[in-house]
């Protein structure tokens, strides 16, 4: 009944080489992504969360690099190919939005100018057809008066503005597929919720695929189709976001959930996961997660494989399914 | 835009104000002209006519709102030496300083900025460490030795280029230019290489400090995201950002590089102003000394202005004149 | 260091024993001082490791004049850097040169240093329109080059080595006034001069133990860049001929008389000189930039 997954990573490893020792940021990280749908890829700050959206796109600088996997775009590996292949499909197949909008513009050139230039990087069209794209897609996030608005410069939209206008850099071509590296983060939960509304929306109508990569469970429950959480550069589990947030399997994720302030536990302490998220330069030995898990064991020295199915888990001691 | 204009000049009347009371009190204590200016066999009736003529007989401040009331009126006197208005002295050799100078920056920003950027970009490779020694290098040398070691290779051992002079000029509205022919070019060359030497070390800095700093901004991954190439990243996203500091502190520069140019024209005796200001400093000929300060200083201010204009043209933040954008 | 027990105490580190750790620790920056503590000591030492006293008119041979380098004269002295047309030799010029050289920057650098360190302070503690009205004097001063400056106070003092220096201290001292007020205002907001404060110490022990020492990181760097801009300047201002006397030559003076050799072929006497102002001020430089990395890694670029 599905039709080819768009975007497939397979056991993605990407290493940073640096004085202190090697830091797996990502560590054998795998998951496809289907025309529309939307992944949600949670983890906590250092989890490789960001640096997995960096490496399909082949954005890894050194001391970083692509070790190992492949990331497979329509069935064509990115690892393998080559610095001018990828600059074609950037921004144009599989486009991508960063985390801070007040420095993701360029400050000193008009958001005219960083719309075509966008729109010319890709396609063959004239300047003017080139403005009248970048006119449309800033009305399409919803942008008041754009014609005006191409002629300003970053400093002169608020926070959430200037996210609509990357997230309207991001649609210009169309992509098949949007990494969305915590759009939302730095902006107010009122504006948060505007733009996680149109991003949704964008998708559904225009069938493109959405990686959004965020630490808060809370975002991705309510946007998501599937979510993946990341612990220490690896996938600890994914599934459907039902599945995952109703019936989480592994005590990483339950130790999340539990941490998330919500209506009927009010007035109960938070639960709070003991311990420190691990340096990447030192991991600890098989489960990354066990020194800080209740249920860990002398088993959880060696790395678990991914149990289940479509929903799986990386856990010898998986909570069981809680009703 | 118009008050900020407005208040500009208004301190700048002040600052030009101050100055000529310091200049004018400072010079009037270079020695004595007239032992100069009077050939020692003349008899005391001599003197004292040549001391009654240059105004030299009465009391400083009597000398000083004499001066202030011509300087107003564009006359800073006569020149001892020369006996011709010493402003106009100045200003006759000003065109020569200031095409030099403004070489010597276009010099310093087309070999400064790629250097700077390229070590900017790859700061750990050997080229880029090579291009920073070169700067500190240039920092350390100075100026007027380089000046002679280029007119050793490139004129006495060489041959190629003149090691001397304007060479041919063509009158643009009356001002004689050099470097609208091939000669006066070939005389230019190493003169302005001599004056850009210390300011291309200074734009390879900031050039290589600002490039570091923009490179590892969100809009430079966002810019790669978008699928630039990098030819429109560094030449549009960097070079843009990295230009604001430069322009500003070329600009300010510029002033020094008039000042240095004293150096390099002694050097090469090319006649422009610095040149005139050293032989009248040994000549002991104040007027043209007073002249040359008060232009310099007059030239200082305007330059500011139009680094402060070009800045707010440059980076979009800035307004000038309190409107707030 | 081999392993040490685990039971042994920290090893204490003082500030100074840590700089000097790190400073070493960039073979340019330990080439720069080992070609500093040369030139310096050469020097200091002129009068005994020169060859000749190229100021004594009597030890000097017309007949051995213009000798390119290397080459010896009649009673076997050979000028290994060549000689100038009054038969000096042009080695010992040059550490003679360099005796003067030194004097001018270092003591025209300290002057300065001691001027803009008290009215830097002064304007930092005192504050208000005292405040206001010597950093607008230290700003006019900057606006303007300070060749021009020097070249102007030389014009009205006349030559002399004494008179240099006054002209290079006046250029500099706003340098140091200027990195003094702003070391000083950003110290006297930390909390231990608050406390010094609160504990009724006087003000001048508030000043002296407690905000200068902590001011003098940045003072160091600027003056160590200083004393080769000074250097450099002072041998412009000779060779412009405002400068040193012809009777107490400076490197800029030796490379200043040999101009016009130069231009007939006779390149040593310019060029010798020029190198050794050149090593001197590299070395400074590079001594000046490790120090400037080690002291302050906000600097660093």
């Amino acid at each position: 009944m599905r039709q080819d997954p768009v975007l497939e990573v397979e056991d993605l490893h990407t290493h940073f080489f640096t004085r202190g020792g090697v830091a797996r940021a990502v560590d054998g990280v795998s998951f496809s992504l289907h025309r529309g749908e939307i992944l949600g890829l949670v983890g906590e700050s250092g989890s490789g969360k960001s640096v997995t959206g960096m490496s399909i796109l082949g954005l890894i600088d050194p001391p970083g690099r692509i070790v190992s996997g492949a990331v497979l775009y329509r069935g064509e590996n990115l690892v393998a190919a080559g610095e001018k292949r990828l600059r074609q499909l950037r921004g144009n197949r599989i486009a991508m939005i960063f985390q801070d909008p007040m420095m993701t513009l360029n400050p000193v050139l008009s958001v005219e100018t960083q719309m075509v230039e966008t729109v010319l990087a890709h396609d063959r069209v004239s300047r003017e057809q080139a403005r009248e794209r970048a006119r449309e897609a800033l009305a399409r996030v919803g942008i008041p008066s754009p014609d005006e608005r191409l002629a300003a410069y970053p400093h002169q939209f608020s926070g959430g503005m200037r996210q609509r206008v990357a997230i309207a850099i991001a649609l210009l071509h169309q992509p098949d597929v949007i990494i969305a590296d915590e759009p939302t983060t730095a902006l107010d939960v009122t504006i948060q919720a505007q733009i996680l509304f149109e991003v949704q929306k964008l998708c559904r109508e225009t069938g493109t695929a959405l990686v959004w990569i965020t630490h808060d469970l809370a975002v991705v429950s309510g946007l998501a189709d599937r979510v993946a959480v990341m612990y220490a550069g690896r996938i600890v589990e994914t599934g459907t976001t039902v599945e995952v947030i109703d019936h989480a399997r592994h005590p990483y994720t339950h130790g999340l959930l539990g941490s998330v302030p919500s209506r009927n536990k009010r007035g109960e302490p938070l639960a709070q996961i003991p311990g420190m998220t691990p340096s990447l330069l030192r991991l600890p030995e098989g489960c990354a997660f066990q020194p800080r898990c209740p249920r860990a064991t002398a088993a959880c020295l060696a790395l678990p494989p991914l149990s289940g199915g479509d929903h799986g888990w990386r856990c010898f001691h998986p909570q069981e399914a809680a009703a | 835009m118009l008050v900020f204009l407005i208040r500009r000049i208004a301190q700048s009347a002040i600052v030009v104000a101050i100055m000529s009371v310091l200049v004018f009190t400072g010079i009037f204590a270079i020695g004595n002209p007239i032992d100069v200016l009077i050939s020692p066999e003349a008899d005391e009736l001599e003197r004292a006519a040549a001391i009654a003529r240059l105004g030299l007989d009465r009391p400083l401040h009597e000398q000083f709102f004499a001066f202030a009331g011509n300087a107003l009126s564009g006359d800073l006197g006569i020149s001892f030496v020369h006996g011709v208005p010493a402003v106009e002295l100045v200003l006759e050799r000003f065109p020569a300083t200031l095409e030099l100078a403004l070489l010597a920056m276009i010099i310093a920003v087309l070999i400064g900025i790629p250097l700077g950027i390229w070590a900017g970009l790859r700061p750990d490779s050997p080229a880029g460490r090579i291009i920073m020694a070169g700067s500190i290098l240039g920092f350390s040398l100075p100026t007027f030795w380089v000046g002679m070691l280029l007119i050793m290779a490139f004129a006495v051992s060489l041959g190629w280029l003149p090691a001397s002079g304007r060479g041919e000029t063509v009158d643009v509205f009356g001002i004689p230019f050099s470097f609208l022919t091939a000669d006066g070019l070939k005389h230019m060359l190493l003169p302005a290489l001599n004056l850009a030497l210390f300011k291309v070390s200074l734009v390879i800095r900031l050039a290589r400090a600002g490039t570091r700093e923009v490179a590892l901004q969100d809009y430079v991954r966002f810019a790669r995201a978008k699928g630039l190439s990098p030819a429109r990243i560094v030449g549009v996203h960097i070079l843009k950002n990295i230009m604001i500091p430069v322009v500003t502190v070329l600009g300010l520069e510029f002033g020094s590089v008039i000042a240095f140019s004293v150096v390099t024209e002694s050097v090469f005796a090319w006649p422009g102003m610095g040149k005139l200001l050293i032989d009248s400093i040994l000549l002991l000929d104040r007027p043209v000394v007073v002249a040359y300060l008060l232009v310099t200083v007059l030239l200082f201010i305007v330059i500011n202005l139009v680094v402060d204009v070009l800045y707010s043209l440059l980076d979009p933040r800035i307004r000038l004149g309190g409107a707030k954008a | 260091m081999t392993a040490a027990a685990p039971a042994s105490a920290p090893k204490v580190q003082t500030p100074l024993k840590r700089f000097v750790v790190e400073f070493f620790d960039s073979r340019v920056a330990v080439l720069g001082l080992g070609l500093l503590v040369l030139v310096v000591s050469s020097a200091l030492l002129a009068p005994w490791i020169a060859p000749q006293d190229p100021y004594d008119l009597s030890k000097l041979d017309i007949m051995s004049g213009m000798l390119p380098p290397g080459s010896a004269d009649m009673d076997g002295n050979v000028f290994w850097l060549g000689s100038d047309e009054q038969g000096r030799d042009l080695l010992s010029a040059i550490i003679y040169g360099l005796r003067t050289s030194l004097l001018v920057g270092f003591s025209s650098t300290a002057m300065a240093l001691a001027i803009g360190l008290i009215v830097g302070m002064i304007a930092a503690y005192v504050g208000g329109s005292t405040d206001a009205t010597i950093m607008r004097l230290v700003d006019i001063q900057l606006s303007f080059p300070a060749i021009l400056i020097a070249l102007i106070l030389l014009a009205v003092l006349g030559k002399g080595v004494d008179k240099v220096i006054i002209a290079l201290t006046a250029v500099q001292w706003a340098y140091y006034a200027r990195t003094v007020r702003s070391a000083a205002l950003v110290e006297r907001r930390k909390e231990y001069v608050e406390a010094a404060q609160c504990l009724a110490l006087p003000k001048q022990r508030v000043v002296l133990h407690h905000l200068l020492p902590n001011c003098l990181p940045p003072l160091i760097v600027v003056a160590t860049v200083q004393v080769a801009h000074a250097i450099t300047l002072e041998a412009t201002l000779s060779f412009l001929g405002v400068g040193v006397p012809v009777t107490q030559p400076s490197l800029g003076m030796l490379i200043a008389s040999g101009f016009d050799y130069m231009l007939s072929g006779e390149f040593w006497v310019s060029v010798f000189p020029g190198l050794a102002l050149l090593i001197t001020v590299v070395s400074i430089n590079l001594v000046g930039d490790q120090m400037r990395d080690v002291l302050n890694p906000r600097l660093q670029h």
